[in-house]
């Protein structure tokens, strides 16, 4: 089973700071991780391959530095890592991600499984995924808690609701992509990162992909960010102590004063 | 950060040990020690991401890292709890007879299994009636054909019922007096090898400290480590390569309890302002890195020392115990100071860095013991030079 995992290098802090002139996202002295559903996600690839046999390319887009990231997946077990790094991916939103990765896919060849954190905390957007698939012409199974049966040929999965989970099954090759529940990432071995410090990372450039050229970067991109702002903080919820009887009085006014009943 | 003249692979180690002591040790550390129950997960944590390697030369499945990268992976265990790390160190312990003295068909049949952790290592010595005084060991090894058979008891056993390999100093011959000892290894689960007391102890109380006994225990004639007679000599070495790790224990414990003294000290409010404005506090917190610092550098020193196979770095290695040793029951003891009334109680953990220390003035020989090497050697040194 050939396994693709795709990850994103982020800003380790889940409060990033924001420039209120350009409205993106201040990454000078912030240290950068793999985004940290994606650590799901390479563990979930892992896994699978322990148990298929296989082997498990770590995918990502990103500047230079994003070798870090990779080698960190290297460090863990992956057998292969492939940085997308071309000036002219600069300035990606998720549609031109998602294609530019989905060519990527298609240049390492014969995937059977793509795997994808469910959103990355620096966006929370939790569209590449599904983006890939729609790109690759794929099945995808989203919010994905428990890889329950998988073969070549198809995949059983649990898709996580709120309060609950959908039972999918899906045909292989596709993608999925992972959320928390899934699994607890692995630590990396000394021999781990000590090959990983050795690996070369495979680098592909736009055109070593073959990308047309205005689906990519700046270019591939129609999102258009009119202003980023930290949302209100959430009121502290009120507590109503005391048995039934007692507190339903309180209750019932308390939402009549708000204006729900 | 200061990286003390590591190499790459050195600092990968720390980083590596560092974050497992810091994400999976401290979480469960009070646990650990409220239960006193050993960390069986931690160690398979430990041995899944190669750190029972760091110790064991290459060709049998390490390494090839030797006293440094071993200090520095208790170190950074220690910083978070020192019954982690002398459950870890101590199977280097029972390993050094081996890797000092050990054929390379024990080698290779013991050692692969201690560096992927598959295996713990312990190391038996001490016995009731002889502490310090190894050499009033009364364990006898008996020749029988093929075989040796060994009897009596040792006690305080570090990894004691939980390792596989033991490395075991027992007499020989008796009226040889000290060239009558001889060192051997028995595996767990040779008949008449089996565990008696388990300690219930003051400090590292998530290590486990225990018993072992030999009654009529039969064991192959090629489980002897090096030749008969030489069970001090392999004993001694193996101290002086293993005393370095105390230090390191020492200093993690210490670094450790500063931490959490900074942090608590910064964020206590008193008069209106944090305790670490006050400079009764601040000297302190002072005294208390340095000294950590001193210490780490004897450490890493004498560590060295050990690696470049140096043949007379005793006097280090005790002075490393020695020193450390005493330099963290001092800091441990200021930290809970530093913490006051809630530094001594259960909820913080200040009072566990102090319960932790005073182990490392004890074991491997006491400090009396260590002050007794340094003692001697530094006059034999000056009546060779005043020759
Ligand atoms: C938690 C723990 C783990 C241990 N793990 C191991 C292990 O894995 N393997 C192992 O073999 N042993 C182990 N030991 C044993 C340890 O090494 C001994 O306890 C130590 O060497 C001291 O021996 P003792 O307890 O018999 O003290 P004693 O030798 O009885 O000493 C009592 C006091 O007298 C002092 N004293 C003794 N002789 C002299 C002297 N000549 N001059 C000055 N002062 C002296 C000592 O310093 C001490 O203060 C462990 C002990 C503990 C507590």
């Amino acid at each position: 089973m050939k396994i693709v995992v795709c990850i994103k290098q982020v800003p380790d802090t889940t409060e990033v700071k924001i420039n209120p002139e350009t409205n993106t996202l201040v990454r000078e002295g912030v240290e950068s991780i793999i985004n940290p559903f994606d650590m799901y996600a390479i563990e979930e690839g892992l896994r699978i391959k322990e148990r298929l046999n296989g082997e498990v390319v770590a995918l990502c887009m990103g500047p230079p530095q994003a070798e870090a990231a990779l080698k960190e997946a290297l460090s863990l077990g992956c057998d292969g890592a492939v940085l997308l790094t071309d000036r002219s991916f600069a300035g990606a939103d998720t549609l031109a991600t998602a294609y530019t990765l989905s060519r990527g896919i298609k240049s390492i060849k014969d995937v059977d499984l793509i795997i994808c954190g469910k959103q990355a905390i620096d966006g929370d957007t939790a569209q590449v995924g599904p983006g890939i698939a729609e790109m690759l012409d794929l099945p995808c199974i989203t919010y994905v808690g428990k890889v329950e049966e998988i073969d070549d040929k198809h995949i059983k999965a649990y898709r996580m609701m709120e309060g609950g989970y959908n039972v999918i099954e899906a045909s292989v090759p596709c993608l999925i992509t992972v959320v928390k529940e899934i699994n607890e990432p692995r630590l990396p071995s000394l021999r781990g990162k000590m090959n990983a410090m050795k690996a070369q990372i495979t680098k592909w450039s736009a055109a070593d992909i073959a990308c047309e050229v205005d689906r990519i970067g700046q270019m591939g991109s129609p999102t258009w960010v009119r202003k980023i702002f930290a949302p209100p903080k959430r009121e502290k919820g009120m507590i109503f102590k005391g048995e039934p009887p007692d507190t339903v009085g309180g209750l019932l006014s308390a939402l009549k004063d708000k204006g729900v009943l | 950060m200061i990286n003390y003249g590591f190499t790459e692979q050195q600092i990968m180690i720390r980083d590596l040990a560092r974050q497992i002591a810091q994400e999976k040790v401290v979480p469960v550390r009070a646990e650990l020690d409220e239960k006193g129950e050993f960390p069986r997960e931690i160690v398979k944590l430990l041995a899944d991401s190669d750190l029972f390697r760091v110790f064991i030369p290459e060709e049998y499945g390490g390494l090839g890292g030797g006293a440094l990268d071993l200090c520095i992976v208790t170190e950074e265990l220690s910083k978070a709890c020192a019954g982690v790390a002398v459950s870890y160190a101590a199977s280097a312990l029972g390993t050094l007879p081996l890797a000092l003295f050990g054929s390379d068909e024990q080698k290779k049949k013991y050692m692969p299994d201690i560096a992927s952790g598959k295996k713990l290592a312990a190391f038996g010595l001490t016995e009731p009636n002889a502490g310090s005084d190894a050499g009033g060991i009364e364990t006898t090894a008996r020749k029988d054909g093929s075989e040796y058979v060994l009897n009596g008891n040792k006690i305080f056993i570090t990894n004691g019922g939980e390792a596989e390999i033991y490395t075991v100093i027992a007499m020989t011959n008796r009226g040889k007096g000290a060239r009558g000892a001889s060192a051997f290894i028995v595996d767990k689960g040779t008949k008449g090898f089996d565990f008696g007391k388990e300690e219930n102890k003051m400090g590292i109380r998530a290590s486990a400290t225990r018993e072992l006994i030999f009654d009529e225990c039969r064991i192959p004639a090629d489980n002897l480590i090096g030749r008969e007679g030489m069970g001090f000599i392999v004993a001694m070495r193996t101290f002086d390569n293993s005393r370095p790790g105390i230090g390191a224990q020492a200093v993690g414990i210490a670094q450790g309890a500063l931490d959490e003294a900074v942090r608590y000290a910064t964020q206590r409010v008193q008069f209106g302002q944090p305790v670490s404005s006050f400079q009764a506090i601040r000297h302190m917190i002072a005294d208390m890195a340095t000294k950590i610092e001193a210490a780490r550098t004897l450490v890493y020193y004498a560590a060295r020392l050990v690696d470049s196979g140096a043949k007379n770095m005793s006097k280090f290695s005790a002075m490393a115990k020695l020193f450390s040793s005493d330099m963290a029951m001092e800091v441990t003891t200021n930290a809970v100071q530093i913490f006051g009334g809630y530094g001594y109680m259960r909820e913080y953990p200040a009072e566990k860095y102090m319960r932790d220390a005073k182990i490392t003035q004890i074991y491997e020989g006491t400090n009396q013991v260590q002050r007794d090497v340094i003692g001697l050697e530094v006059i034999k040194e000056s009546k060779r030079n005043s020759r």
